[in-house]
């Protein structure tokens, strides 16, 4: 007979809103600087050397086509082997970047190849410099025209971060393997820590949604 | 202790590819079929599909694939079922790609024009007739390119079933650096391996869009 218990888990709830808090850092740190990230390379792609337009795609290819799991290993596990030795958080911090950079910058490319040219040449035509052109007139219409991609892309990696417990970053999946491992009720605890993410990307989509107006590409 | 060559530590990344080329495999057609009858079920308006699809779409898009293995892996064990790795890797992941495709597809179905469910239904097909020859094929025209490029992810998904102790690439890279101790060597052959997988993939998906818009 199948006994469900979930009063020991729940019990455990400091445990789970530290989990929860650091899940949410984690994902606030790497939106803000897998977007600018992606931004950057959507840039260096449409506008940069040759050389450089190779470097990102490169890169955006590789994050694309590897796991997420294998881009922290790496991170984690790999880079100490020729001398780069990261802290458990921070390695989980430019995994996700590095994950979201990549993503971010094809969704935003896209974005900015829809620009209706005529607005460009308005813009050059009052004297703007290429940079201004840019950030005032290519951007903030891009960023609004592919804001709903953004935002799922976000939700995936802040669901992917569920991963980086597995490097001892005290996130939310972590707490939830620390609560069964203390109480043996490791269903109890899955099933808990799933509805804590369900309800966290939830959340996550209309805050973002209300957001982007009104903080990213609003006037 | 045994050395490892480079060429050691390829061949047994590729022994061990075998596996998450199979999971994937398993993953892939499980979860198409899945999706299939999650889709009709919801195109013939069962009474509740709609709901109830919905929110399971909204499930397993709005979990960690991670926390589905976990709760598959201790689910099934709960229910009396001698799991093996295989079998909570397999169910989890192929109700993980049913929930991507059937939303996917339906999309695709929806693309079709509502003339042609109305001239179908006027020539008096039934459901199944519509479906099979009329709708399905042009829906299958659009749902080719995205479908293929889910492909990827399922692959790379199949790397978190090594946290369940499912032996694929992931999990035995890890074994050939605890062996080895030369992390950033496995490692970067390890990502060369699912890049080597996945980009073929990617790309036959990107030509087949360029394909699918050219010929409009």
């Amino acid at each position: 007979m199948i006994a469900l218990d979930f009063a020991p888990v729940l019990a455990e709830w400091p445990l789970l809103a530290k989990g929860v808090a650091v899940t949410l850092g984690l994902t606030a740190t790497a939106a803000i600087a897998g977007v600018a990230l992606g931004v950057a390379c959507a840039w260096a792609r449409l506008h940069g050397q040759p050389w450089l337009k190779a470097i990102v795609g490169a890169y955006v290819e590789l994050i694309r086509n590897t796991p997420f799991i294998v881009q922290l290993f790496f991170i984690y596990f790999g880079l100490p082997g020729i001398g780069v030795k990261l802290s458990n958080e921070t390695a989980s911090v430019i995994a996700m970047v590095v994950n979201l950079g990549a993503y971010a910058a094809e969704i935003v490319r896209a974005g900015i190849a829809t620009t209706p040219k005529g607005q460009i040449e308005a813009a050059q035509s009052l004297a703007l410099s290429e940079l201004q052109v840019f950030t005032r007139v290519v951007l903030p219409p891009s960023l609004q025209r592919v804001w709903p991609a953004l935002v799922s892309q976000i939700i995936i990696v802040m669901l992917g971060s569920a991963v980086c417990g597995q490097i001892s970053t005290n996130e939310l999946s972590y707490a939830v393997n620390l609560i069964h491992s203390r109480n043996f009720r490791a269903f109890e605890a899955t099933f808990v820590g799933t509805g804590i993410y369900l309800v966290l990307a939830m959340a996550l989509r209309r805050l973002l949604n209300w957001a982007g107006p009104r903080f990213v590409f609003g006037r | 202790m045994v050395d490892f060559s480079i060429w050691d530590i390829f061949r047994n990344l590729l022994l061990a590819a075998r596996w998450t080329v199979a999971l994937s495999l398993i993953a892939f057609l499980g979860g198409g079929l899945v999706g299939l009858a999650l889709l009709v079920a919801r195109i013939a308006r069962w009474p509740g599909a709609d709901l109830l699809v919905r929110g399971y779409v909204q499930l397993f898009q709005g979990t960690p694939l991670l926390m589905q293995l976990f709760l598959a892996y201790f689910g099934l064990s709960l229910l009396g079922v001698n799991v093996s790795p295989w079998v909570a890797a397999s169910l989890a992941l192929t109700l993980y790609t049913s929930a991507f495709l059937t939303e996917i597809w339906r999309g695709c179905v929806a693309s079709v024009a509502k003339g042609q469910w109305e001239a179908s239904s006027a020539l008096a097909l039934s459901l199944g007739e519509q479906l099979r020859h009329v709708i399905g094929p042009q829906a299958l025209r659009v749902a080719v390119p995205p479908t293929v490029g889910f492909l990827v992810q399922v692959v790379k998904g199949t790397a978190l079933a090594s946290v369940i102790g499912f032996i694929e690439l992931t999990k035995a890279g890890t074994m050939i650096t605890n062996a080895t101790f030369r992390p950033f060597t496995v490692y970067a052959c390890l990502a060369l391996m699912y890049f080597a997988l996945c980009y073929p993939i990617s790309a036959w998906s990107k030509s087949l869009e360029r394909r699918l818009h050219g010929r409009r």
